[in-house]
């Protein structure tokens, strides 16, 4: 019988994962199906300051850009191999107006640790992007991440040591009790008893609270990406986005909202995001959805006009309506932990989140008030 | 550049067999019809010819178009969607300069016909190696894959390959048949009008003095930066190498294990797919998408004759549910019911075995576009990957260019995963410039 | 088949015909290979022949990634051969 039942083997189960076992717990990760199969095989690999306002999430994220560095150090004691990148974040403005809030913006991030530089003209970083630009602002604690290479590298570490079992295919259908606690998972494929388990389903995370009796409003924010052909020119060198992808995630709108967020792989191809809309789980491709996203990318780096689009794929963050993770005990339920409901930071924000979650399984301290994540707020 | 698109009851996808016949039934009945071609002339794989010279079955289906089918050559669908009341289909046209232009039409017909099935072996991709019906579309443009060529693979395809390359000049060194030799000669029996066919190629081989062994394959192509060698291996009933090893000099190697059909267009409407890599579709050819027909290898591959057929169902059937009412033609689904089913008894006779997976060694590329190895798979197996997808995800293989075309039957069985099950999955089913894509093409609603 | 115009790969005249693809005229020239793939650098030429697997991606009159077995030659082509992508190493290669 493990200490912990994880949900989720996505990259946020993963880190919870992991720190559990660093903790020095057993734990049986389940996932229906294989891993990093939702959300996290979706995913871009970002990991990122530069878009979030002072606050708890940016807290979170300063803690988690420090954790993915050493989780990644070649010299470190886990050494993942998941092609992490500290390349940097380049945020551009079009027009003198937003490159004044922009500045402003960043001086305020600039309080609670994160490191920027003012670019007045962005193409000193950047040579390729268009010259049609008022500024941008640099930050060098934007990093990236293969997202599933990582999720795979964490669970199999955690495997190995024989901290973990992981148990794809197997669907959770219910939550076993004991009184009051959770008592482990009902599957598919058996009964799981564990002391504690942790709801790291991300977008689905909402259906395993749901069997707590506990409403977590968790939905599917859709997100389209365009892959291009592997190419040397443009070059992309650092993740580049205009300072409308901030308005963006903070927007509440369920309508299609776009901003170019253009960025290279270690394979040579360039990523393009991101769009994002409410509208359930619908994977049909919309033509108009990605024709912005192209014409946002090309608007930012003309060279890109004359390179193919190879791939498209879609993928569903889990929004919730105050666009904060879900990070805490279970009101109703002790021993049932979430850790949900990341939108599209889940990779960035996944090692904190382990970290904490590891603390409050084990009663130790926490680095910071969690209140703002609480899973009770939503009541 | 934007284009204004007309309007149209019919468009059709794929000027082959299926296509053409297609779109001359459906005209016929007084739909109007639009023929969309990726190439610049009609015929598909099966009637490529060199301008000048089309052959005498395609002109007759081209005659068929005369009565009101507006032809689109090089264009290029790279999407298609639902626009009610009917669809829009974009595409790219002209084959450097790519200008994006939208056709709307209240039905659609799927007819994108098939390309080679591919199975990894070590050497694989060394130039010289191509697949059959690529040493065969080289010779229907005029060019021999090489001068001493070594024919292999599975299925009655092989045949006419090797027959047609000897009676163009090429020293046809072995046609090496993974499968046993008398499954075709069963299978043909059920169509007595194929014996005289196959009689044909026989005479062919036996003129040209081509061996043609059965329970032979071709598991490693040997060569610095070019072709210069095969081994050919006798294999056993799974087709695991069972010893007999020899090596043949060849300049080229055309091998063949079959058809993939082009079933991502189907996809991105959301039509049903089964039995097999394949649209399902009624009597009619109607997929289950109202208003989507399919015909010819996308609803299971077999050949021209039965393509042509289920062509001119599915331009009926279409007519039909636009209320133009054609009259029931019991022969002709006749016709169709046994053309499918002898199609599907030659599939039967001729499966791929998974022993293939023997030919593989640690550094075999699985996948050619992403260079990924045999071994980078196992690992990716190794840290948890269960299926094509994972195994994608974590070691790449089908996210270059051709997007799975070639490795995806490969991917799926190293995986553990049925390849007739796995949906092929391409939102873009051509590459598209993101200029292109960006500038936007006319529409009508 | 009687040659009809010319086009230059990489500098070098390779006789065509009209109708005929790229691929097959420069592989009835007997060039089999002109791109190399972009971490072993392998050579790569036709092998689907009937634009499925994108091995045979060239460059004309400067428009990259074009597929060869695809595209028809017209006279004065200046076809060039890959890599347009990274090597292994990282470092940009043209």
């Amino acid at each position: 019988m493990p200490d912990v039942v994880v949900i989720g083997a996505g990259i946020v189960g993963a880190a919870c994962a992991h720190y559990a076992a660093e903790a020095g717990l057993t734990v049986t990760v389940v996932d229906r199906g294989p891993v990093a199969s939702g959300t996290t095989g979706a995913g871009e690999g970002n990991i990122l300051v530069s878009d979030k306002e002072p606050g708890p999430e940016l807290d979170l994220a300063l803690l988690s850009a420090t954790l993915w560095r050493e989780l990644t150090d070649p010299a470190g004691p886990c050494a993942l191999a998941a092609e992490y990148e500290p390349k940097g974040g380049l945020v551009v403005a079009s027009s003198a107006g937003t490159m004044s809030v922009l500045a402003d913006f960043a001086s305020c991030q600039a309080k609670s640790g994160v490191e920027h530089s003012v670019a007045a003209d962005p193409r000193e970083i950047e040579p390729d992007l268009t010259p049609k630009l008022a500024g941008g602002v640099f930050y060098p604690q934007d990093a990236q991440v293969q997202p599933m290479l990582a999720t795979a590298a964490l669970l199999a570490r955690a495997t190995r040591r024989g901290a973990a079992r992981l148990a794809t295919g197997t669907e959770v259908t219910g939550l076993l009790r004991a009184g009051d606690r959770v008592a482990g998972v009902r599957t598919e494929r058996g009964d799981i008893h564990a002391g504690a388990v942790v709801n790291a389903a991300g977008t689905w995370g909402g259906e395993i609270a749901a069997m707590a009796g506990t409403e977590l409003p968790v939905a599917p924010r859709r997100g389209f990406i365009l892959v291009t052909e592997p190419l040397v020119t443009p070059r992309i060198r650092h993740k580049v986005y205009t300072a409308a992808y901030i308005t963006d995630v903070s927007d509440d709108s369920a309508a299609l909202a776009t901003s170019a967020v253009v960025e290279s792989t270690m394979a040579g191809t360039v990523l393009i995001g991101a769009s994002r809309e409410r509208v359930g789980f619908d994977r049909t491709p919309s033509v108009p959805a990605l024709r912005t996203l192209a014409a946002q990318a090309v608007a930012l780096f003309p060279g890109l006009a004359d390179r193919h689009v190879i791939r498209t794929y879609c993928g569903f963050r889990p929004y919730t309506p105050d666009h904060l993770p879900v990070i805490g005990e279970d009101p109703h339920t002790p021993g049932l932990f979430h850790a949900c409901g990341h939108e599209g930071a889940g990779v960035g924000l996944a090692p904190a989140t382990g970290h904490l979650v590891a603390r409050l399984l084990t009663g130790g301290a926490v680095p910071f008030d969690l209140t703002p994540f609480r899973p009770g707020r939503f009541a | 550049m934007d284009e204004q698109a007309p309007d149209y009851d019919l468009a059709v996808i794929g000027g082959g067999p299926a296509g053409l016949a297609g779109a001359a039934a459906a005209a016929r009945e007084g739909l109007s019809v639009v023929l969309l071609d990726a190439g610049p002339r009609l015929g598909g794989q099966f009637y490529r010819h060199r301008p000048g010279e089309e052959p005498a079955r395609l002109k007759a289906l081209r005659r068929g178009l005369a009565s009101g089918v507006e032809v689109l050559l090089e264009h290029r669908v790279w999407s298609v969607e639902r626009r009610p009341p009917g669809f829009a289909v974009h595409c790219l046209a002209g084959t450097r300069d790519e200008r994006p232009v939208a056709v709307g039409a209240r039905a659609l017909l799927i007819a994108t016909g098939a390309h080679d099935l591919a199975l990894p072996f070590p050497g694989w991709d060394l130039p010289g190696v191509m697949t059959a019906g690529g040493a065969q579309a080289l010779l229907k443009g005029g060019v021999l894959a090489g001068r001493r060529i070594v024919v292999a693979g599975t299925g009655p395809f092989l045949l006419p390959v090797a027959a047609s390359l000897a009676r163009a000049g090429a020293r046809v060194a072995g046609v090496f048949e993974a499968g046993p030799l008398r499954a075709p000669a069963l299978a043909l029996l059920r169509r007595p009008g194929r014996l005289a066919e196959a009689a044909e190629y026989g005479r062919s081989l036996l003129e040209h003095r081509i061996p043609y062994r059965g329970r032979r394959a071709v598991i490693a192509a040997r060569g610095g930066d070019r072709l210069t060698h095969v081994t050919v291996a006798r294999v056993d009933a799974a087709w695991r190498p069972a010893g007999g090893f020899v090596e043949i000099e060849c300049d080229a190697l055309a091998v063949g294990y079959g058809f993939v059909p082009q079933l991502e267009l189907a996809v991105q409407l959301g039509c049903r797919l089964g039995p097999g890599p394949a649209v399902a579709v009624d009597a009619g050819r109607r997929t289950s998408v109202p208003g989507v027909y399919a015909a010819g290898e996308t609803t299971g591959v077999g050949g021209a004759d039965l393509a042509e057929v289920e062509g001119r169902v599915a331009g009926r059937a279409a007519a039909a549910d636009l209320g133009r009412g054609p009259r029931p033609d019991p022969g002709l689904s006749r016709l169709a019911d046994r053309l499918t089913a002898f199609a599907r008894s030659l599939r039967d006779a001729y499966p791929v075995r998974d022993g293939w997976r023997a030919w593989l060694a640690g550094d075999t590329l699985v996948c050619r576009c992403e260079e990924v190895p045999y071994s980078r798979v196992r690992e990716a197996l190794a840290l948890g990957a269960t299926d094509a997808r994972s195994v994608k995800l974590l070691a790449r293989p089908g996210m270059g260019w051709c997007q799975g075309r070639m490795c995806g039957y490969a991917v799926a069985c190293l995986s553990g995963e049925d390849p007739a099950l796995v949906t092929p999955s391409r939102p873009v089913a051509q590459p598209i410039r993101l200029g292109a894509l960006a500038s936007g093409d006319a529409e009508r609603p | 088949m009687t040659a009809e115009f010319e086009i230059a790969f990489d500098g070098t005249p390779v006789p065509a015909a009209s109708g005929q693809t790229i691929g097959a005229a420069l592989h009835a020239a007997g060039i089999v290979s002109w791109r190399t793939t972009r971490y072993a650098g392998r050579p790569r030429g036709l092998f689907c022949g009937i634009g499925a697997c994108f091995d045979c991606l060239v460059t004309v009159n400067g428009r990259p990634s074009l597929r060869a077995c695809l595209t028809e030659a017209r006279a004065g082509d200046d076809v060039t051969s890959g890599p347009d992508v990274i090597r292994a190493e990282g470092s940009p290669d043209g």
